[in-house]
């Protein structure tokens, strides 16, 4: 047995922890505020969230340039971390922005929703911030558990119930498997520190140790429910049509980030010895999940359902960046993340406009006439769609780009052709949203229009960085590559 | 030591515990079952934690299956009030029944 030593509190690096500190006093504070009635119409919780938010991100900025361990080396603050606290807190802002008008609007202006917003995003941070496939876990559960009971918000409406449910049974499952793996990496190499796992397959390559590809293969499985990634997609499409359509946008943004975040440290820390093991494996996922996500996408009629199979098939561009590792291969996934954050969730901060009270339109037809009827939004999703798809001069372009051109570098030609034709085959339904904003005329029943400063300001600011980070990618890029130099 | 069981078969143990909760959650269509199945798969994690602390030497494993408990705990508390919250709107908790969302 080891000698059991107390850790030393006085020795934690507080400034390092800000941004968990932040948000989990937040996520706290919420829940007590709960107790001190407020008016149904009330933003205090957005505000003490904004503020939670704001609070982590400046915190971790703060201490940006510094690489600290912290708890035994199962918490690191390096420029990964701080890449996507920064990312997450901008999400959580975003959403939280969006949610503002909209929560009141279909009358779920809880302040738990709030309270869980944080904690979801807490958990995010934890995610990437583990150096450890344990505090992985609690990260990744945290955010998992926050995240089922925002899809099942509307907890009056059979869909956003559903929906919960197979968000929840199928996490939960996958959940199961992670465990498992994790149990016999443990077992194989007596460690669940990354760190300490790279170091002990460095010394003794024990590839053909069965437990040790099993509980990799089970990892595997586990961070591709996470992601999304084709054959473990099927809970996407009903969990995000169900989903109060701000969730939605914040769980495809975030909770992808997260997934590939962990994912990366996992593979990019841990496993560059078993490379050539897992390599085949996720280059036929990513295959897999970009024409499974694009193919399926082309016959979906709502929207929200639509862009859950779309961002199936981006999981699946960016397993092809993780094929290619790598500093290279993790900046331009780092980089793309960015992107497709934000053009996500301004894709979704448009559908969630749509609308009178509580009702949902979100299918084609009911987009309809919307760039006639109200130019500005229309112009505001056809910026997104296009991005999405790919097409110049937007940010999606420019990560697409960088994308490829790293997979090309890294020698996965048949990858980038099955990656290029899915781009091709994406760009034809994205544009069907466009066709129906532009050319066809609104049904008998148009649909309302629910302004709001605060969701204004949310589209304003995905769709200035979507188009900033297409014309100008140099900053976020040389971010992105200064931010995967730690992990190295 | 006279209770010393090989690891090899704590490892067989938490294996066949980890299949049934697999199988129970592929083939069986009760929400509430599925739910059991995967209590099973997390407990299976735990056992094989245990065992190989204990083969290793080391407190680590024993300590993670203390988180994980609490982790199980709380997906305990959220899943059933999903689950709870389906049945008061639809009267069933039969995953087949359930089947608003498709396409």
């Amino acid at each position: 047995m080891m000698p059991f030593t107390m850790p030393s509190l006085i020795a934690v690096d507080w400034w390092a922890l800000g941004a968990v500190i932040a948000l989990s006093v937040g996520a706290m504070l919420l829940l007590v505020l709960e107790f001190v009635p407020a008016p149904p119409a009330s933003n205090r919780g957005a505000f003490v969230t904004l503020l939670a938010l704001l609070a982590a991100a400046g915190s971790v900025l703060e201490v940006r340039d510094a690489r600290r361990s912290l708890f035994d080396g199962m918490f690191l603050h390096d420029g990964f971390t701080v890449f996507f606290t920064v990312l997450f807190c901008v999400i959580g802002a975003v959403a939280v922005l969006q949610s503002w008008d909209y929560v009141k609007r279909t009358r779920i202006n809880h302040g738990e929703y709030y309270a869980l917003l944080l904690s979801s995003t807490l958990g995010m941070v934890l995610m990437a911030a583990s150096n450890d496939l344990i505090t992985i876990f609690l990260g990744l559960e945290l955010m998992s558990l926050a995240l089922y009971v925002l899809v099942g918000f509307r907890r009056t409406r059979l869909d956003s119930s559903e929906a919960a449910m197979k968000y929840f049974l199928l996490g939960a499952f996958a959940s199961g498997f992670l465990l498992y793996g994790i149990a016999l990496l443990y077992g194989a190499t007596g460690t669940t520190n990354l760190a300490k796992v790279a170091m002990f397959l460095a010394d003794s390559p024990m590839i053909g140790n069965p437990m040790l590809i099993v509980g990799g293969l089970l990892l595997l499985v586990g961070f591709g429910f996470k992601v999304a990634a084709v054959p473990f997609h099927m809970w996407t499409p009903d969990a995000y049509e169900g989903a109060p359509t701000t969730v939605t946008g914040y769980m495809s943004a975030g909770a992808k980030a997260a997934g590939f975040a962990a994912l990366l440290r996992v593979l990019l820390v841990a496993f560059p010895p078993l490379m050539s093991e897992w390599r085949p494996i996720l280059s036929w996922i990513a295959a897999l999940t970009m024409t499974v996500g694009n193919v399926t996408a082309l016959l979906q009629t709502n929207v929200k359902r639509m862009l859950a199979y779309s961002s199936i098939a981006h999981a699946g561009y960016l397993l092809v960046a993780v094929v290619a590792g790598g500093l290279d291969g993790g900046s331009a996934a780092l980089f793309y993340l960015a992107v497709y954050s934000f053009m996500n969730l301004g894709a979704f901060g448009v559908l969630a406009l749509l609308g009178r009270g509580a009702e949902e339109r979100v299918t084609i037809k009911d987009l309809a006439g919307l760039g006639f009827r109200s130019p500005m939004l229309g112009l505001a999703m056809t910026v997104f769609m296009l991005s999405l798809g790919g097409v110049p001069p937007t940010s999606g372009f420019m990560g697409k780009v960088y994308l490829f051109s790293v997979a090309v570098k890294a020698g996965l030609i048949p990858l980038v052709i099955v990656g290029v034709l899915n781009s091709v085959v994406s760009v034809f339904y994205y544009l069907r949203v466009t066709v129906a904003m532009y050319m066809q005329e609104p049904g008998a029943e148009p649909v309302e229009i629910a302004w709001a400063p605060s969701a204004a300001i949310a589209v304003v600011i995905t769709l200035a960085l979507t188009l900033w980070w297409g014309v100008q990618a140099q900053d976020l890029l040389t971010t992105a590559q200064r931010s995967i130099l730690g992990l190295l | 030591m006279m209770h010393d069981i090989p690891l090899a078969w704590m490892l067989a143990l938490s294996a066949t515990v980890f299949v049934i909760g697999v199988v129970g959650v592929l083939v069986r269509r009760n929400a509430l079952v599925i739910f059991m199945s995967i209590e099973l798969m997390l407990n299976a994690g735990n056992l094989a934690f245990v065992a190989f602390s204990r083969a290793l030497g080391s407190l680590d494993g024993q300590v993670f299956v203390f988180f994980v408990m609490t982790v199980a705990a709380a997906e305990v508390a959220v899943g059933l009030a999903i689950i709870v919250n389906v049945f008061r709107l639809k009267e069933t908790i039969y995953v087949d029944e359930i089947n608003l969302l498709k396409g």
